[in-house]
């Protein structure tokens, strides 16, 4: 299967999931399931995805299912009475992306520690941690950030899920832009900006920065556009909230075989 | 206690090449040997509190039981979420060390007191607090947190050693009498206050308690408040989450019936004024004159 094609099929199988649960967080699932995409392509099996923004566990089910550590039955009960998949992972729920998110401005610093654990254990694992570029607005984040410096923490690899939309406004008129590439270079990131829908892209980049063992943490600004894929959602506020309407479905669904081919 | 605690946790340190130590920049003239045996596997944190509890639970995860030692208020409040979330709800060997429990940081005033700590720790799930009364208390409570590998709050405090060589439990009988009224429950290091207020009483027996939540109470405990009805706990802490709260709902289920229940604790700042522990402990009715008068209502009947 294509790249492209397996980006649309999964999309389409995300988009049902939600429309059936009647559940909102679908632009911020859209966002960033290109990124998860990469992420599990290029892991090794003892590693680790720490997916710190949880409103994007859609996106997270999306790609464990495809690997086939979800369940097809279990994606049908997606956010129903009795599901293990709320609408922010839960502990345990995965042994590859094994911590609860959903406060947000909690996975970097758990990925400082595991990184660290590894290095005394002389691992080459690398941690992969994905946020949202509005969780950066968190203080928790910034310790977290001057601690993977102090502590030369070069395995450990941060997304930022940089769609230019917060719950309730762009960053400029939030905080401004605390995901900009110049503050965390300025705090000892190795940083690089990708498009994060371009699978390629990413995944070379990733490559690149592995390639600088110079004890810089290292930082992917991934820009993306929330809601990615479907014509009617993307860059717009709204659908970090919304459900899907059966009419809306059936045009999403078309809006991502025009996209992808898929 | 400090002193106990470092002891202890160089041996810890020594003995598994495995335990992690952080403290959020707090340690001086303290922790210098943990420090130097330490190595890499000492931290520094810096004043970063929430980071060095995800970081803990992070290390944790991969295999290293780790302590995060901090000032009690700070170690408890700053990051409580973090203690729920990373730590708690994936039951994780960190383990919280506060200093300073209670009153213990005196003049240096409220944003340095822990008086509800214990009652925010105790409404989170798989997590056990620790509370040593005497200076022993605290290597047993290490042992015992060591040896559950599963989160923990230890708060240290000032006190003193055993008035006499005692094997040590979550629960310990420090004072027995032979014609016993009334049974006075102590959680930590204010049992020292409680040792000055009973001196010369010969009708009170007076306990002390190491952990909260408790599994059950000590056959000791309950045949003893079976005889007596009469109850007394004292601690350093406010009375919402407090021991005197957790107790009541033990004798409620066990069907325990009293005849008077007294609970003496921390009463928060009642004349926004500020002193030493001592002061404080006074402003409360923690002080040994006041909770001997406590006593005396309740034995001189």
């Amino acid at each position: 299967m294509s790249i492209s094609i397996k980006q649309g099929q999964l999309r389409k199988k995300l988009l049902s999931m939600f429309y059936l649960a009647q559940v909102g967080h679908i632009g911020s699932s859209l966002s960033c399931i290109d990124l998860l995409i990469a992420l599990f392509e290029i892991k090794k099996e003892d590693e680790l995805v720490l997916l710190s923004k949880g409103h994007a566990a859609g996106a997270l089910y999306i790609v464990l299912n495809d690997l086939g550590e979800i369940t097809d039955d279990e994606i049908d009960l997606f956010c129903k009475n009795g599901t293990m998949l709320a609408a922010h992972p839960p502990a345990h729920f995965s042994k590859n992306s094994p911590f609860a998110s959903g406060s947000l401005g909690h996975g970097l610093s758990i990925g400082c520690g595991i990184t660290y654990a590894n290095k005394l254990q002389k691992k080459t694992d690398y941690t992969y941690v994905l946020m949202s570029d509005g969780e950066t607005n968190e203080g928790s984040v910034w310790e977290a950030a001057h601690f993977a410096v102090s502590r030369q923490l070069d395995q450990l690899i941060v997304l930022i899920d940089k769609n230019n939309l917060q719950a309730f406004g762009r960053p400029e008129e939030v905080l401004g832009d605390t995901s900009c590439a110049k503050k965390w270079q300025s705090i000892g990131f190795d940083v690089l900006e990708v498009n994060g829908h371009n699978l390629e892209e990413l995944i070379l980049s990733i490559d690149q920065l592995k390639l600088k063992k110079n004890g810089s943490p290292k930082l992917i600004i991934a820009n993306t556009i929330k809601g990615k894929g479907v014509s009617f959602m993307e860059n717009k506020l709204e659908w970090h909230y919304l459900a899907l309407s059966d009419v809306e479905f059936q045009k999403a669904l078309k809006s991502i075989d025009t996209y992808y081919n898929a | 206690m400090r002193k106990e605690f470092a002891e202890q946790v160089e041996k810890i340190i020594a003995s598994d090449n495995k335990t992690v130590f952080i403290t959020c920049d707090l340690g001086f003239s303290a922790l210098e040997n943990i420090r130097d045996s330490a190595k890499e596997r000492f931290i520094n944190a810096g004043i970063a509190e929430q980071n060095s509890i995800g970081v803990a639970a992070g290390l944790a995860f991969k295999g290293h039981e780790t302590f995060v030692y901090n000032i009690a208020s700070f170690a408890v409040l700053r990051c409580l979420e973090q203690i729920k979330i990373d730590v708690c709800l994936h039951n994780l060997p960190v383990y919280i060390v506060g200093n300073g429990g209670g009153y213990g940081y005196g003049i240096m005033g409220i944003t340095h007191h822990a008086i509800e700590d214990l009652g925010c720790i105790g409404t989170l799930p798989n997590i056990i607090s620790w509370i040593p009364a005497f200076n022993e208390d605290v290597k047993f409570c290490l042992s015992q947190i060591t040896s559950q590998k599963k989160p923990a709050y230890l708060r240290l405090g000032m006190s003193a050693s055993y008035p006499q060589n005692s094997s040590i439990s979550a629960i310990n009988h420090i004072l027995k009498s032979n014609d016993s009224k009334l049974t006075i429950i102590v959680l930590g290091p204010i049992i020292q206050n409680v040792l000055k207020a009973v001196a010369g009483l010969e009708t009170v027996d007076v306990f002390t308690v190491l952990r909260m939540p408790l599994l059950e109470l000590s056959i000791e405990l309950e045949k003893n408040i079976a005889n007596t009805r009469q109850v007394i706990v004292v601690q350093e802490h406010i009375e919402r989450g407090g021991l005197g709260e957790h107790l009541l709902s033990i004798f409620a289920k066990k069907s325990i019936s009293l005849i008077k229940f007294v609970s003496l604790h921390a009463n928060e700042y009642p004349c926004n004024i500020f002193g030493n522990q001592a002061f404080h402990q006074e402003e409360s009715g923690l002080d040994p004159d006041n909770i001997r008068i406590e006593i005396l209502k309740l034995v001189q009947k």
